[in-house]
Parts: C-alpha cells; sequence; structure tokens
C-alpha cells in the first residue's frame, strides 16, 4: 500500500520536474513546479515529517513560487523574447554524458546504505521537537539565518530601487 | 721578519686604494686633488716597500745559505678537491734580488714622475695605477706558487693597460692599451694551460700542488713522471713570457707602449713588468732543466728576438721607439741566458739592464719634456749645451748598454755571451751559431744606441727657434733620478764580476740556492746547471779573448755611429736612398704589424661581425629571448579561451568537477 | 516497504533533472527554477535521512535550506529584474561583456 502511494507520489514530482525544464513559456513551467512541490510535500508528510511537510507548503508552493510567477508575469515576456538558441550538439552531449556518469556514481554509493526500516516514535518530526533541537544544538545557525534574512530584505529592496 | 712579508706588496696597494679614492671623488666636481698630498702618498708607499725589502735583505744574510727563504701565508686561497693553494708569499735569494729592483728603482720612478706629471689633470689617477701596478709586481715576484704568480701576472697586464693609455682621451692611446692587453691575453692563454699540465703532473704522482717549494722537491724526486709534461709546460709557459716579456713573435704591443707617459716607459716596459717572463723561467729552472728541447728553444727564439729588435732598431726616428725596440733586444738576450741554464747570468742582465734602460727613458723623458712634446730625434740635435745633467747621465747609460767596462752591463752581457758560447744546449752547432748573432747584435746595439745619443745631444742644432725658447733642464726631482739611476750603471756590475776578472762573482753564488733542482741536491745541483751551461769554465785564457773581442764590437758600433751622425751628417740620407728598398723594410719594422692586421685582426673582425654578432648574437641569443615572450603570448591567448564570460559553460564545469569530487569521495 | 533507497533514487532524479534545466536553457527565470528544484530535491534527501537513521537533525537542515531558499529567491529575482530593466533580455547567453 506504501509503496503505491509512494510510487505515484513519486510519478508526480519527476512529471512535474521534466515539464517545467521542458517548457518554453516561463509560466507553465512555474505552475508545473507547483506541482511537483506539492507531490513533494506529501512524499514529506510520508517521511513522518510533519513540521517540514507545512513548511514546504507555506514557503516553497506558498512564498517562493509565488514569487516567480509574480516575477514572470511582471516581466511580461512576448513569444519573440521567450525564443532560446538551441545548446551545441558537443556541449549537449557533455551534459548528458556527464550527468549519466554522476547518476550511475551517486547510485553506486546508495549501495553502501543500510536496508530496513527502523521504528520511529510518534512525535517525532513535529514541531515541538523540531524546536526543542533548533534552540539548542542548531542556536546559532537559527540566529545567523535571521540576520541573513535582514539581509537579504535589505539587499532586495536596494536593489529593485531605480535610483539609489 | 717573516710576519713584515706582507707590507712588500700591501704598502703600494694601500697608497693605490687611498690615491685611487682621491682621484674618484674629485673627479666629476672639478676639483684639483692636492698635487702635494697624492706625490707624498704615491712616493712614499714603494719607500716603505724598498725599506721594508731591506730588511728582509739583511735578515737573509744571516742565515744559512741553504735556508735563505722566508714565507708568509696571508690567507687561505683555492680550497678545491686536491687543490689547496694560499695566497702565499715567498721572499728567497731569487725574490730578494727581483724586490730590491722593483722597489728600488720603482721608488726612483715615482719620484721622478712628481715633476713628469705635474699638471697633469689626472695626476691622482696616475700614481694611484703606479701604485696598484707596484703591488701587482710585487705580488708576482715574491709569489710562493704558480696561480699567486698568475695573479700579479695578470695584475701587471692591467696595469700595463691603463697606464698605456693613461691619455685616453686620444683614441690612440686607448688602442695601444688595447693592444697590449690583448696581445698579453693570447700568450696568458697559454700559460693557463701550462698550469693545468703541471698540476696534472703532480696529480698523478700523488701529492696535488702547485707551490714552488713543493713542485721543486716533487721535480727533483720524479723527474720521470714530469717527462714530457716538462716541455710541454715549459714551452706554454715561455709562450706567455713571449707575450708578457715581448719576445717574437708577441712583442708588437711593446712599441706601441709608448704611447703611455714616459715613466711608465720606464718602470713597466723596461724596468719590470716586461722581465716578468724572465723571472717565470729562473723561477722554474729544476722544470726546464727537465726539457732541453725546450730549453733551446728558449734560447733560439731569445737570440734571434735580440738580433731582430736591435736592427729595427738602427732606424727609428721617434726616440722612445729606439729605447723600445732596444728593449726587446735587450730581454732577448735575458733569454738567451735563461734559455742556456745561465739563469744567474740573466737575472745578473736583468738587474743592469733595469738600471741603464730606466735611465735611458728617464732621460728621454727629460729631453721630451724640455722639447715640448716632441719625439722625433731627427728635430733635435745638439742639446748637450742646454741639459747640462741629463746629457752626462743619458750618455753614461749608453755605454753601459754599449758594453763599455766597466760599467755593469759589461759584465752582465759579457756572462751571457760565455755562458751561451760553452752551453750544452740542442744540436752541437747550436751554441756556436747563438754567440755569433749575440756578438752582432751587440755591436748592433751599441750603434743605434750612440746613433740615438749623438742625434740627440750632439751635432748641428735642428730644432726651431719657437722650440729654443722653451728649452730647459728638468727641475731637481727629475735630474736627481738620473743621477741615481746612472750610478747605479755604473756600480751595479760589481756584485757579478767574474772570476776570471779577479773577482768572485758574488751574484751567481747568492743565487745558487733558489736556481735549479732542490737544494738538498746541493752540490748535485749546482753540477746540473753547470752541465747545461758549460762544463767547467773553458779556458781562462779563451774567456778573456772573447772579453775583448765582444768589448771591440761594441766600440766600433759607437765608432761607426761617430762617423755616420757626428762627423759626416749627410751620409746616412744618402745609404737610405741607395737601398731604398731594404731601408723601407726596416723603417716599417718588416710590416710585421701589418701582416698580423692582415692574418689575424681582419679575420678576427670579420669572424666576429657575420658569426658571432649576426648568427649567434641576434638570431641565437635574442630569438630565445624574443621567444619566451613570443611564447607567454601565445600561451596567453590559448588561455585567454577559458573564460568565455559565458555563465552557463562555467556552470557546466562546475558540474564536472562536482561529479569527479563524487567519485574521489566514494573511493 | 519503501526503503531508504527509493527515496534517495527519487532525489537523485530530481536533482539531476535540476541539473538539466540550468545547463540546457537559457531563459533565466527557468534557470532559477531549476536551482529550486535542486534544493527541493536535497531537502527530500535529508529528510529522507532523518527518517532512516531516527534523528531530527535533518529536519532542522531542511528548515535552514528553506529559508536560505527564501531569501536567495528574493534577492535572485531582483537582481533578475534589474538585467532586465538594463539589457531587455533574459536570455543567459546575452549577459556576457567579454569581446570574442
Amino acid at each position: 500500500m506504501e509503496l503505491v502511494v509512494f510510487y505515484t507520489l513519486a510519478a508526480v514530482a519527476v512529471s512535474g520536474a521534466l515539464l517545467m525544464v521542458t517548457r518554453k513559456n516561463p509560466l507553465a513551467g512555474a505552475l508545473a513546479l507547483v506541482v511537483s512541490m506539492a507531490a513533494l510535500a506529501a512524499l514529506f508528510a510520508m517521511l513522518h515529517a510533519e513540521f517540514v511537510f507545512l513548511l514546504q507548503v507555506l514557503l516553497y508552493a506558498g512564498a517562493i513560487m509565488v514569487l516567480i510567477i509574480f516575477t514572470i508575469m511582471l516581466l511580461n515576456l512576448s513569444p519573440q523574447e521567450l525564443k532560446e538558441r538551441p545548446v551545441g550538439k558537443l556541449k549537449g552531449l557533455v551534459i548528458v554524458a556527464a550527468t549519466i556518469v554522476g547518476f550511475l556514481g551517486f547510485i553506486r554509493v546508495l549501495f553502501e546504505l543500510p536496508e530496513g526500516v527502523p521504528f520511529v516514535s510518534p512525535t517525532f518530526g513535529n514541531i515541538e521537537e523540531v524546536g526543542a533541537l533548533m534552540l539548542t544544538s542548531y542556536l546559532f545557525p537559527f540566529e545567523v539565518i535571521s540576520v541573513l534574512l535582514l539581509v537579504a530584505i535589505v539587499g532586495v529592496v536596494i536593489l529593485a530601487k531605480k535610483v539609489i | 721578519m717573516e710576519q713584515y712579508i706582507w707590507i712588500i706588496p700591501f704598502a703600494p696597494l694601500f697608497g693605490a686604494v687611498v690615491n685611487g679614492l682621491l682621484a674618484v671623488s674629485n673627479a666629476g666636481k672639478g676639483r684639483v686633488v692636492s698635487e702635494r698630498l697624492v706625490s707624498f702618498i704615491g712616493c712614499a708607499a714603494p719607500f716603505v716597500s724598498f725599506v721594508t725589502a731591506v730588511g728582509v735583505f739583511f735578515h737573509l744574510r744571516g742565515l744559512p745559505e741553504a735556508e735563505r727563504v722566508v714565507s708568509q701565508s696571508i690567507f687561505p686561497w683555492l680550497v678545491s678537491g686536491d687543490l689547496q693553494v694560499d695566497f702565499a708569499l715567498m721572499i728567497d735569494t731569487l725574490s730578494m734580488v727581483m724586490v730590491l729592483v722593483v722597489t728600488g728603482v720603482g721608488t726612483v720612478i715615482h719620484f721622478y714622475s712628481i715633476g713628469y706629471m705635474a699638471k697633469d689633470d689626472g695626476y691622482a689617477r696616475y700614481f694611484a695605477y703606479l701604485n696598484l701596478f707596484m703591488f701587482a709586481m710585487l705580488v708576482l715576484v715574491t709569489a710562493k706558487s704558480i696561480p699567486v704568480l698568475f695573479v700579479g701576472w695578470e695584475g701587471v697586464g692591467l696595469c700595463s693597460y691603463l697606464l698605456i693609455g693613461f691619455w685616453y682621451k686620444d683614441i690612440k692611446n686607448a688602442a695601444a692599451g688595447k693592444k697590449a692587453f690583448i696581445v698579453n691575453r693570447v700568450g696568458d692563454f697559454a700559460f693557463l694551460i701550462g698550469i693545468f699540465i703541471v698540476f696534472v703532473a703532480t696529480l698523478k704522482i700523488g701529492s696535488p700542488t702547485l707551490d714552488f717549494v713543493e713542485l721543486r722537491r716533487l721535480v727533483s724526486e720524479h723527474p720521470e713522471a714530469f717527462a714530457g709534461t716538462a716541455t710541454a709546460a715549459a714551452l706554454l709557459f715561455f709562450i706567455g713570457a713571449t707575450g708578457k716579456s715581448a719576445q717574437l713573435p708577441l712583442y708588437v704591443w711593446l712599441p706601441d707602449a709608448m704611447a703611455g707617459p714616459t715613466p711608465v716607459s720606464a718602470l713597466i716596459h723596461a724596468a719590470t713588468m716586461v722581465t716578468a717572463g724572465v723571472y717565470m723561467v729562473a723561477r722554474l729552472s729544476y722544470l726546464y732543466l727537465e726539457s732541453p728541447a725546450a730549453m733551446a728553444v728558449v734560447a733560439t727564439v731569445g737570440t734571434v728576438t735580440a738580433i731582430f729588435a736591435a736592427t729595427i732598431g738602427i732606424c727609428q726616428r721617434d726616440i722612445k721607439k729606439v729605447l723600445a725596440y732596444s728593449t726587446v733586444s735587450q730581454l732577448g738576450y735575458m733569454f738567451a741566458a735563461v734559455g742556456v741554464g745561465a739563469f744567474a747570468a740573466g737575472i745578473f742582465h736583468l738587474m743592469t739592464h733595469a738600471f741603464f734602460k730606466a735611465c735611458l727613458f728617464l732621460g728621454a723623458g727629460s729631453v721630451i719634456h724640455a722639447m715640448s712634446g716632441e719625439q722625433d730625434m731627427l728635430e733635435m740635435g745638439a742639446l748637450a749645451k742646454a741639459m747640462k745633467r741629463t746629457a752626462p747621465t743619458f750618455v753614461i747609460a749608453a755605454l753601459t748598454i754599449a758594453g763599455v767596462p766597466p760599467l755593469a752591463a759589461f759584465f752582465s752581457k759579457d756572462e751571457i755571451l760565455w755562458s751561451v758560447y760553452n752551453a750544452g744546449v740542442g744540436p752541437s752547432w747550436l751554441p756556436g751559431l747563438l754567440w755569433v748573432i749575440l756578438l752582432a747584435g751587440a755591436g748592433i746595439t751599441a750603434f743605434y744606441m750612440f746613433r740615438a745619443v749623438y742625434l740627440t745631444f750632439f751635432g748641428k742644432r735642428r730644432y726651431t727657434d719657437e722650440a729654443a725658447h722653451h728649452l730647459h733642464e728638468s727641475p731637481a726631482v727629475m735630474t736627481v733620478p738620473l743621477m741615481i739611476l746612472a750610478a747605479g750603471s755604473v756600480l751595479a756590475g760589481i756584485v757579478g764580476i767574474p772570476a776570471v776578472l779577479g773577482g768572485s762573482n758574488w751574484f751567481h753564488r747568492y743565487l745558487q740556492p733558489a736556481i735549479g733542482p732542490t737544494v738538498h741536491a746541493g752540490e748535485a745541483g749546482s753540477h746540473a746547471v753547470e752541465a747545461v751551461h758549460g762544463a767547467g769554465h773553458g779556458s781562462t785564457g779563451l774567456e778573456l779573448a772573447l772579453m775583448v773581442l765582444s768589448v771591440a764590437v761594441g766600440v766600433a758600433g759607437i765608432l761607426l755611429a761617430r762617423h755616420l751622425y757626428l762627423k759626416n751628417p749627410a751620409v746616412p740620407g744618402r745609404i737610405a736612398e741607395r737601398f731604398e728598398g731594404l731601408y723601407r723594410l726596416v723603417y716599417n719594422k718588416y710590416f710585421v704589424d701589418e701582416a698580423y692586421e692582415a692574418s689575424v685582426v681582419r679575420p678576427g673582425y670579420r669572424l666576429s661581425n657575420t658569426v658571432l654578432f649576426r648568427v649567434i648574437d641576434v638570431a641565437i641569443i635574442d630569438g630565445i629571448v624574443n621567444g619566451v615572450g613570443v611564447f607567454a603570448r601565445l600561451v596567453g591567448s590559448a588561455v585567454r579561451l577559458v573564460q568565455t564570460g559565458v555563465v552557463r559553460t562555467y556552470a557546466l564545469i562546475f558540474l564536472l568537477g562536482i561529479i569527479y569530487l563524487i567519485y574521489r569521495l566514494a573511493g | 516497504m519503501v526503503t531508504i533507497h527509493h527515496y534517495m533514487v527519487l532525489s537523485a532524479v530530481l536533482f539531476f533533472i535540476g541539473v538539466f534545466g540550468v545547463l540546457f536553457r537559457r531563459n533565466l527565470i527557468v534557470i532559477f527554477m531549476s536551482i529550486e528544484l535542486m534544493l527541493n530535491a536535497v531537502n527530500l534527501s535529508f529528510v529522507t535521512f532523518a527518517r532512516y537513521t531516527q534523528s531530527m537533525d535533518g529536519h532542522v537542515v531542511a528548515f535552514f535550506v528553506m529559508a536560505l531558499a527564501a531569501a536567495e529567491a528574493a534577492i535572485g529575482l531582483a537582481i533578475l529584474v534589474m538585467i532586465f530593466r538594463n539589457r531587455s533580455t533574459v536570455q543567459a547567453d546575452d549577459l556576457s561583456l567579454m569581446r570574442d
């Protein structure tokens, strides 16, 4: 049962990703990506990662993708501007070969991983536990992230102004 | 006493440095250096050496004959593998004679220079160079090993170049200096190879050394090991000597060297530097004694040079050129002496020659000074009246060189002639032939010398009225040295009066320990020397007869000159016209310089220009250097292509790198 | 039973699809979205490991990655807009100032 769900979600995620990289119209690509992210969110839920599942839906699909879609609509590119020169044959070959090689290498590493599905407690992955961890072992990165977000905000405001 | 030997060469070096600094520091500023200060330092330095040398002389007198050596090592110089050469000085009886001659005559000439070079722009520079020369020459004669001698050898060559081209603003003087240096270099090259050969021979025996004392011992104890080496090395060293001491074929620089100031000609090209070759042969007497073939060559070359140069001297017009060729000729006599094994005789003549030749040159300098720079004897005449102190000293020195007894050169020249007559070198007909040539040369010597005397000081006056205005005897600082040297010419012979005339030939005995195989060989050694230059001394009667003959020849030369140049001054001109071809040949020095120019200089120049310059310098070396630049540019333009500016290409490279990393990490 | 291998392979596939997107497409927006896809794949990988090693660290890291992605998205898009304003193009290859 679980397997079926997994494969379905996986298929959705992969097809969304494939659609995204092949569409000429970026808006179509963005929407496909959203679908893919939704599938991923579901996968997170399957992995008992409740907090991450929430964040994926809220942050990624809800905020980041919305931002991207806003930008696409803002730019309002005409079909003329969307035309792309194709990649050279040699380059394409190199890329494909490299990715296949990388993928195979990755797979080889996978074999080292142990089999088996360990047991997880019911409270695994809930907000309370994640919060506790963040405010103890990961306190410093947590604070730094806040600063980072601040810097990002300031940076964006400056960048977007017409006159600095 | 031994700790003070270093003062002898280093006092002049100190003088050279101080005067040199004075010259350099005032050069560009237009300030005139105090001549008094420079003179004081410049003359005090060699005088200090002279005093020290006298001290060493008396010290040596106090030692037993066989042990008359003092040495001092200044610092370890060459240490390389098997070879250890210290910068060490040694004074044995041979060096003692040389040191006394160099410092004594040298100091006198330094004082003379105060007058001759007065008011010259380069006064301080002159004394610096002159002192530097004294340093180099003294290193040469007090060297304890061949490399140190070679240092001095090269040093005097350098100073000769500097002093010949002293008035360098006239390009001819600079060219003369260059010629001297380059011709010397040819000889020095042979000298170096000789050093190498000798070293290899000592290496084969097992005690590698270039020290004179050690070498002497080795040659005496292992004569068979030096069999072939001795001939080769002796000849190579002799080639070096032909360069330094102006023998055939490398004498050509000496007449040109007259472009330098006259005191320089007196000191370097008469009394000291040119005698270095003779000293070297005497110093390496044991090596030469192992090679009768080399000795025959030395004697023959010396003799031929002697007569060759003498013949050139009879036609020269420049008074200094006459003296230059005379020097070449007299050096030939010295080499003839050492070539037949009469080392002491050669050194004896070296000593007397230093006195009378320096006196002649300084006298010529006095004349040139009085004539405001005129050097052509045909423009002089009847100067004896005006130059009451120069003329007598010049005549005394001229009588000496003519071999008139009891003046010094009579004894030294006669000993040479006698040694050559009795010599045991080469084929049996050689000594006789050499003797005849040398005797003839003695006559020619007397002839050309008195030709110069009569043309310059006697006869009718040929100089202009303008010259007559400036005519004056030289100041005391110049005439006193003349008198000192003239006195030396007269008296120096006393130390070498041969037994046949009642003397004890003290000079010969004094030099005995330093000549020939090791001192320990003692009696055997002196016999070896005697065997070469005359078993026993022939008969006393024969010796006396030959002595009278040589005096007669000299007097004949003087009388012939008197006949031609004093009594009948028109005759020489007529003779020259009748034998015009021969006269032109001799007057132009047998066109030797022109021959060298055509056979050596011009091909060398062409070779340099076409091959060395165009091919090697421009094409190859410049090509390589430029090639580096071109190569850098090529590499740059190739590497430039990596930076495309297209971000996605960079991203691709990223990917490739990451994949590589994955593989490395995964193992 | 779904093992770790399933999730890891999925993660790898998604990641390399993102790589394709970055390298093959010239439209800057699409490149940007492909990067986001790659980040997502990595997040999946972290969470998977957290699950199968029973430690929560993966979740925390995923959280940080997401926060970072948000910041990066904001700035990246701002830059993109500026580029469009100045150059009137969003083709990556047209953005080289280097002479050929």
